[in-house]
């Protein structure tokens, strides 16, 4: 019984309490470049999602034979093959969101959810585990980006997954859907998540860029200006 | 052929630029602008690894990949080359040039995973772009991360002084700030085809 509230618990933690993008702050691109309208932003979320519990499996079931120091590159083969696999399943069966995803469809490999999930989750706990966690995750980056898309395309163009809206169609704000329009909703959807986040009692989301970044192991960023501080100390 | 160069050239800094436009380099455009001095290093870095990275793929995309048919292994063997390409270039920097490397070293790793990296080597391919152009893109790119970030860091420095609402404070408020100036960007559109068309 324990054991299945804990499974329960490694996928429900990627929808709200560790949302990738709205909690953890990762995989900024695809969330300002793919929420123009509503079904992009939804087929880039199950795009990625697809990926995301794929390399999970995949990486957890191989997590003893990858030998340590060789782990990153390993990582990037395998998240690479199943976007490879998931480009062309969409090229084949949904043309017309292939092309409104474009060049981001690739760049599924460079999302940073994926590997961080990857390093930090799927190399340490058993398949079905991180099969999970991957799920939530996923499911978690597509409600951000479905968010993100809705209120974009619902101001911005006056639709909502191409129905159009009463009023709002017959005078859209055009920069809501342009890429200012972009930064603007995720910078007022990170307030109000930020405020929610307080009530509660919880840490608001900071960009902390080298922690959750899954190079950071590898950075000489990070002790450049530890060690800058501690000369400023002295 | 010149002209078209340097529209490509122009289009890719102003009009397209990469991250106020393309949204490609997020991270590190807000992650890495806190200070002029690191902005302009990272940025560096990046037209360094973005021109070296077109200028390996495209002999290997062109002789390699389209000749044996074998374009969709193109996104495995990019993230592959340029993985390998980023580590390469940091030993050698750190072996030979370590005044280079003490300047730019550090940058290296953030940038493999950097998807303004893969991004244009695979926009340069999706364009059919030659191997001039796809340099041209390439180093473009660069000079419009490092404009932006440049100019982003000396808002954000500004943007410390200020006294902000708390529930904005942080990312909230970067991101506004981000998004005022990518409005200014918006105002180069239909330059370059005013002073080349």
């Amino acid at each position: 019984m324990a054991e299945k509230k804990g499974l329960i618990k490694e996928f429900s933690k990627g929808i709200i309490a560790e949302n990738p993008v709205l909690r953890l702050v990762l995989g900024t691109c695809p969330t300002l470049a793919t929420t123009t309208s509503v079904e992009s932003a939804v087929g880039m979320g199950l795009a990625a999602s697809a990926v995301l519990v794929c390399s999970n499996v995949a990486i957890s079931a191989l997590r003893k034979v990858i030998p340590d120091k060789v782990r990153i590159p390993a990582y990037i083969v395998i998240i690479a093959s199943f976007v490879t696999i998931v480009q062309m399943l969409v090229k084949a069966f949904m043309p017309a969101l292939d092309e409104q995803l474009g060049v981001y469809l690739p760049l599924i490999v460079v999302n940073c959810i994926i590997l961080g999930r990857a390093e930090a989750f799927a190399s340490k706990n058993p398949v079905l585990a991180s099969a999970l966690d991957g799920l939530g995750m996923g499911v978690g980056f597509t409600v951000a980006l479905f968010l993100m898309s809705s209120v974009r395309e619902i101001l911005g163009a006056g639709t909502f997954y191409g129905i159009s809206v009463p009023f709002l169609a017959e005078n859209p704000m055009l920069i809501f859907i342009l890429p200012p329009g972009g930064f603007f909703v995720f910078g007022v959807l990170m307030a109000a998540v930020n405020r929610l986040a307080e009530k509660k009692g919880k840490p608001r989301a900071e960009l902390r860029g080298c922690e959750a970044c899954p190079m950071a192991h590898s950075c000489a960023l990070n002790k450049k200006e530890e060690s800058k501080e501690e000369v400023s100390k002295k | 052929m010149t002209k078209e160069l340097f529209s490509i050239l122009l289009t890719a800094i102003l009009t397209q630029n990469f991250v106020l436009a393309k949204f490609l380099g997020i991270c590190p455009f807000l992650g890495v602008s806190k200070k002029l001095n690191t902005a302009v290093g990272m940025s560096a870095a990046v037209i360094f690894v973005m021109a070296l990275a077109t200028a390996v793929c495209y002999p290997i995309n062109k002789f390699l990949l389209v000749k044996n048919d074998l374009e969709y292994l193109q996104t495995i063997v990019f993230i592959l080359v340029i993985a390998a390409l980023v580590q390469l270039v940091e030993i050698i920097l750190k072996k030979y040039i370590p005044a280079l490397y003490s300047a730019l070293g550090i940058y290296l790793p953030l940038i493999t995973t950097n998807c303004a990296v893969l991004g244009v080597v695979i926009l340069n391919v999706d364009e059919g772009y030659n191997f001039a152009q796809s340099m041209f893109n390439s180093v473009g790119g660069g000079l419009g991360f490092m404009v932006a970030m440049v100019m982003f860091a000396g808002v954000r420095e500004r943007l410390e002084s200020c006294e902000i609402p708390k529930f904005m404070q942080g990312l909230p408020i970067t991101l506004v700030a981000a998004s005022l100036v990518s409005v200014s960007f918006l105002g180069f559109t239909g330059i370059v085809e005013n002073i080349f068309g």
